[in-house]
């Protein structure tokens, strides 16, 4: 019955003699010979009538967009106009949806289950836990992402992202990485999880690891909110009115940027350490410019992308509302479970910038980034409750209807602008979400590429957030 | 407007036959059809306007990563249709080009369809060229046409038809323009009523040919009836591994059972 088996391995060892007595290029010239062939029918069945005012116009645009004096200033200006229609925007209806479903939906709720005399250990966890923090993601996530979205869809389908990987791809192959990677950490400013799959358009596997373990640095849309609510209160609000807007919307920017810095120093070190290679190179082609269809624009974004990701919040936001509920309410000795979590995590807080809260906040969000801010403000609630801040008592999320509130409220717990910028920096520079690990290990097969991808982030968040309030805390304290 | 296309159409009469938008219950079918074609050519919206689907589009090449698969039915037959990843060509082994190119050789499609830019048409024939090299059955889609003529670009259809020996249509898919004719063609292609003679390249690099006629009588001995000799000999001259192991373990010859029970047309 071997029979078969040996005329195949026959076969394969006559193909490996005769490839000996062809020319060593006869693979190129036979794809020369594919081109000429297109070639010569492509210009017998081609007709080009007259010039083309609208090629003209591509090419003109393609140079504006691309060149060395106008490319990169044009990357930066999008962004920022970006971000600021964001933040501009979403101000109006999150107001709107916090007044609607935290304001009035929490106590028409509450009462609801005392009408139906429900028990206090049931409501408890349903009501201040379960549905407030839904409540809160929803308020505070959903217009930034409505509007995000769509924007950088349009983006996306008018064809500039490629001309951004085009303008990028010389900074990603000089700290040794494909260029294609710039793909992957634009998908990355939506969703780290969708990024690391990206990276799959990676053919080496030493760039696709370096792809996958910096894309973290890319501010996905769970981060977004967080930069956004706390550059409008702590750093918005240095400035006078008229230009909070800008200031905020430029300090989001500058620390987005500063996450694509990241990505090519922690590329760099990556490459030149433990990923050391030759830099592959590929063509990318630049696609014509499409006007957007901006109804199917809305609808794909809205549906698809914003929907999906609003959905995975809730998800992941409603268990860790329960969970918050529990630690902040369960007590062992003479305070809570939260209690003892934050006061031992106080120091550490202190050294970084930040405080107690925020990094109890921050173990409780891994399952997903978008809950830090309601975490952070249940947990302060909590915290300064003792000294009678707080009414609503312990783990009830706050009710807080505009910014100013929520400012005052954080103030009151100890914050200053240093913990603003430190929660921004911490914010780029932390762990990613659980999926996002899940989805790293899933595409690598490998604890140790998993490992080094969780953890090299927060890594550069210690490092970064310390010098930050060492140097601010220096400058603060030094002669005036 | 063209969100509104496919609606509008669903309802009325495709020549004789209509379309039935499916979604991703494909059942078992009919037919399969393969998209191949160069990256941001636009096969993911021929592939949404006729399943009905709505997967991500994207003006970047490299969008479609992993291969997606819908369903329609078309005159009364089912059909399963699989969107492959955007590739230049099928002759280097990056993953994308192992995919394409292992679906329309392994994955046995009725027909494939090699969506083509319009306005790029000497770049992407080379993948069109090199796909009818694998297979007999293959529709060539000219897509884009609308900027194409926007661009003062006039594609001769026909004649393109008669060189390269496959139906040839010209779409223009966000608008839905051309995508009658490209189902009627698909379905000729697929139930063997148009049975095509696609051109094949002429091997001009010295004793390539011979080596290639010689394999060609070992493969034959070893998988009879096995299709694109011609292409399998090409790839063990060049030490393709993945070719070399399906040699080695034979899976190479289910593909010449199958091309025997389906029936070339």
């Amino acid at each position: 019955m071997d029979d078969p088996a040996q005329t195949r391995e026959d076969l394969l060892r006559a193909a490996e003699q005769l490839r000996w007595d062809l020319p060593q290029d006869f693979r190129d010239r036979w794809v020369e010979n594919v081109y000429g062939e297109s070639a010569r029918l492509a210009a017998r069945r081609v007709a080009k009538t007259g010039a083309s005012t609208r090629l003209a116009w591509e090419r003109r645009l393609d140079r504006f967009l691309t060149s060395r004096w106008t490319g990169y200033p044009t990357m930066v200006l999008m962004l920022g106009v970006v971000l600021w229609l964001t933040i501009e925007g979403a101000n109006v209806p999150s107001a709107l949806l916090a007044s609607l479903l935290v304001e009035h939906g929490h106590p028409w709720l509450r009462s609801l289950a005392e009408a139906a005399s429900l028990p206090g250990w049931l409501s408890g966890p349903l009501i201040d836990g379960l549905y407030l923090t839904t409540a809160w993601v929803v308020s505070v996530m959903l217009p930034p992402m409505a509007i995000f979205f769509p924007l950088f869809t349009i983006l996306e389908d008018f064809g500039y992202l490629p001309r951004v990987a085009f303008n990028l791809d010389h900074w990603f192959r000089r700290v040794g990485a494909h260029g294609k990677q710039a793909l992957t950490m634009s998908m990355g400013w939506g969703c780290n999880a969708a990024g690391v799959v990206a990276t799959r358009v990676i053919d080496s596997p030493r760039e696709r690891l370096i792809a996958i373990v910096t894309n973290n640095f890319s501010l996905c849309n769970g981060r977004w909110p967080t930069q956004i609510l706390i550059a409008t209160v702590f750093l918005g609000s240095l400035a006078p009115p008229a230009l909070a807007g800008l200031v905020a919307s430029t300090s989001v920017l500058g620390v987005a940027l500063l996450g694509v810095g990241l990505m090519f120093l922690s590329s760099w070190m990556l490459s030149r350490t433990v990923l050391r290679g030759e830099t592959s190179t590929f063509s990318l082609e630049l696609p014509p410019y499409r006007p957007p269809n901006i109804l199917r624009t809305l609808y794909t974004s809205l549906i698809d992308r914003t929907a999906i990701v609003l959905w995975r919040a809730i998800v992941f936001a409603a268990p860790a509302g329960l969970v918050l509920w529990l630690i902040c309410n369960v007590r062992i000795g003479e305070a809570t479970i939260a209690g003892h979590m934050i006061h031992g995590l106080d120091p550490v807080g202190w050294f970084l910038g930040l405080n107690g809260v925020i990094l109890v906040a921050y173990l409780v969000a891994i399952p997903a980034n978008e809950i830090v801010i309601p975490t952070v403000l249940m947990l302060t609630v909590l915290a300064t409750g003792a000294t009678g801040v707080g009414e609503q008592g312990a783990g009830v999320m706050f009710e807080i209807d505009d910014q100013g509130a929520l400012g005052t409220l954080l103030r009151g717990a100890g914050w200053t602008p240093l913990t603003g910028l430190c929660l921004m920096l911490f914010s780029l520079c932390h762990n990613p979400c659980s999926t996002t690990i899940y989805t790293i290990y899933k595409e690598t097969r490998s604890a140790k590429w998993t490992a080094v991808a969780t953890l090299l982030p927060v890594a550069f968040g210690v490092i970064l957030c310390g010098a930050v309030a060492i140097v601010w805390r220096a400058v603060a304290s030094g002669p005036p | 407007m063209s969100a509104h296309a496919p609606e509008a159409c669903a309802g009325c009469p495709l020549g004789k036959a209509r379309l039935e938008k499916l979604g991703v219950a494909t059942g078992a079918a009919d037919h399969v059809v393969a998209l191949a074609g160069n990256p941001n050519t636009g096969k993911t919206t021929v592939f949404n306007l006729l399943t009905g689907l709505r997967q991500h589009t994207g003006n970047w090449p490299g969008k479609t990563i992993a291969r997606a698969e819908g369903g329609f039915v078309y005159a009364g037959a089912r059909y399963k249709i699989v969107d492959l990843p955007g590739t230049y060509s099928l002759l280097s082994a990056t993953p994308d080009e192992e995919v394409a190119r292992d679906f329309i050789l392994f994955g046995r499609p009725s027909v494939t369809v090699i969506v083509v830019d319009a306005a790029r048409l000497e770049r992407n024939l080379n993948l069109a060229l090199q796909v009818m090299q694998i297979t007999d059955r293959a529709v060539l889609c000219v897509n884009l046409i609308d900027e194409a003529r926007a661009h003062g670009i006039e594609v001769d259809v026909r004649g393109l038809s008669r060189d390269l020996g496959i139906p040839v249509v010209a779409t223009a898919a966000r608008q839905g323009e051309g995508i009658d004719d490209l189902l009627r063609e698909m379905h000729a292609v697929a139930t063997g009523a148009f049975a095509g003679r696609p051109r094949r390249l002429a091997f001009d690099v010295p004793g390539l040919a011979d080596s290639v006629r010689r394999l060609d009588r070992a493969i034959e001995r070893s998988f009879p009836g096995v299709p694109n000799r011609e292409w399998i000999a090409l790839r063990l001259l060049e030490g393709d591994r993945k070719v070399i192991e399906a040699v080695r373990d034979g899976s190479l010859g289910e593909l010449a059972a199958d091309h025997a029970a389906t029936g070339a047309g």
